[in-house]
């Protein structure tokens, strides 16, 4: 997946620079939103059967506007248009995919409109795409959508002064659009696997705007090293590999090799942050040739760096994970009862599940299986309860 | 996360029924439209419908290929799943605020219930 048809590759990477040009032209964010959408759907039924025009984005930008103005019926949409200059040839900027990408990330908004938002008017893709990759029916994206413009109304279309500070929210919104994607795991989901694609783009397209900026460089590093194990971890009926089992030689090396590049770049050049970490984690991972060889002394001091910079409950449970493969499971567990005083943990099934896990290690099959099976009732994930609960009949 | 509110029909919300005028009983359909409207504006329905009288069930089962609709069990059931909403929503809480508004929790009580995805840990 993640394989575009040229004509899709043109449209999504014209989408936002069209509606940069136009909105930045009529200043209306919303009805040039809708006709930048409506000029995108007309090019996918057109272009395909007559080909792509010469200047596509010249193309797209002449009908958006002009579809912008059949949008606004009303008399003072009217006056206004009228008193504009003829039929304007709006500009396309360097910087306006990333003024779009900023307001979509608007802290305004929740992470539901973010999401949706900056998937139709920075990744062009269409309210029914979006939708069937969510798993929510379309009107429900579509309200999403309408919401979140509602919200914009008013807001300029620039750059804002303190870029700086918007950048972690636009950083956790395309990782968001990532997670999306990537814990889909089969048959079904395969338009949700689409969205790791995109948020790679969206991503990719960033940290080239902007690569000085290691937390950008981070994430990208980040999902591409995930995304490259995607091919190992389910199996065919859905079902969840973890890591130690997983077959690398389907791991994707090519992203394994660009993702290194970029996080080995960041971390010696810009200032260290939790992206950046990750994306080290999951390259020690992606080092070792089999489980075995795995650098946990590494990753627990990487983890234990995490845990400074940005510490959470999930942290928490895999830096004792990595404890465990370094000093044994008596050890993890001992620290996993401390961690579990925190109520973040307390009832959290991954706590059962790192338990099961350590106890089946230390060879106390019953208290394993029982952990399991906890695990197994609390999960919200079914490949996690397929897992959990084949683990536990294992040791019946 | 999808969460399904379930509205029960049972003995204690039949005598709430009984004793409402025709004026509230109006007024309590017209709240679950309003409560419908108001989630599908916020995008976070999924779908909620009312199901039909329980006696209208049939049950399908498969035994060697052949399929088989009947009336039956007939156990006499006090308790039967009346209607829902499938809402999509960042967290229990939001949920949980969902569910206080279905007129029913004002009588007797709905559950809310987490649907599983397909998410997954990779450990």
């Amino acid at each position: 997946m993640g394989v575009l048809t040229p004509v899709e590759e043109v449209l999504r990477a014209a989408a936002p620079q069209v509606l940069g040009a136009v909105v930045r032209r009529y200043g209306d964010f919303d009805s040039s939103e809708d006709a930048v959408q409506e000029a995108l759907l007309a090019a996918a039924r057109q272009w395909p059967a007559e080909g792509v025009p010469d200047n596509p984005r010249a193309w797209l930008i002449r009908v958006a506007s002009r579809r912008r103005i059949e949008l606004l019926r009303n008399d003072e949409a009217r006056r206004r248009r009228e008193a504009l200059p003829p039929d304007p040839a709006p500009e396309v900027r360097g910087d306006d995919e990333l003024t779009l990408l900023v307001l979509c990330c608007h802290p305004a908004l929740t992470a539901a409109s973010q999401v949706a938002l900056t998937l139709r008017a920075v990744g062009g893709l269409g309210t029914a795409e979006i939708a069937r990759a969510l798993l929510v029916p379309e009107s429900t994206v579509g309200q999403r959508i309408s919401r979140a413009k509602k919200k914009l109304q008013g807001a300029r279309f620039v750059l804002p002064d303190n870029l700086e500070e918007r950048l972690p929210g636009v950083r956790q919104v395309l990782y968001l659009i990532f997670n999306e994607g990537h814990t889909a795991s089969s048959g079904t989901s395969l338009h949700r696997v689409e969205l790791s694609a995109e948020a790679i783009r969206l991503t990719r397209q960033l940290h080239a705007r902007l690569p000085a900026d290691g937390e950008v460089a981070g994430l990208l590093a980040l999902m591409l090293l995930t995304d490259a194990r995607r091919p190992a971890r389910t199996r065919p009926d859905g079902a969840l590999v973890p890591l130690a089992d997983q077959d690398r030689t389907l791991w994707d090396s090519a992203a394994i090799a660009e993702g290194i590049t970029i996080v080995t770049a960041a971390l010696r050049d810009t200032a260290i942050g939790p992206f950046q970490v990750q994306a080290a984690i999951a390259a020690v991972h992606a080092e070792a040739a089999a489980a075995a060889d795995t650098d946990w002394e590494q990753i627990l001091a990487l983890y234990r760096v995490l845990h400074v910079l940005a510490p959470g409950p999930m942290v928490t449970l895999n830096r004792i994970v990595a404890l465990a493969e370094v000093d044994g499971p008596l050890v993890g567990l001992r620290e996993l009862s401390l961690a579990a005083r925190d109520p973040a943990l307390a009832d959290h099934h991954r706590v059962s599940a790192v338990r099961a896990h350590l106890l089946e290690r230390a060879g106390d099959a019953t208290a394993a299986r029982a952990e399991y099976l906890v695990a197994a009732r609390r999960t919200l994930s079914l490949p996690e309860r397929r897992y959990l609960e084949l683990r536990a009949s294992r040791l019946r | 996360m999808k969460y399904l509110i379930l509205i029960q029909s049972n003995e204690r919300s039949l005598a709430v029924w009984d004793a409402m005028s025709d004026d509230e009983r109006t007024t309590f359909g017209r709240d679950h439209l309003t409560l419908n409207e108001e989630m599908a504006e916020a995008g976070v329905l999924v779908a909620a419908e009312g199901l039909a009288d329980p006696s209208l069930a049939r049950f399908v089962s498969v035994r060697g290929g052949e399929t088989i609709v009947s009336d039956g069990p007939f156990a006499e059931v006090k308790e039967h799943l009346a209607g829902f909403y499938l809402i999509d929503c960042p967290t229990p809480e939001d949920a949980f605020a969902w569910a206080a508004k279905v007129p029913d929790a004002a009588n007797t009580e709905v559950e809310v219930r987490p649907v599983l995805d397909m998410s997954g840990w990779e450990f």
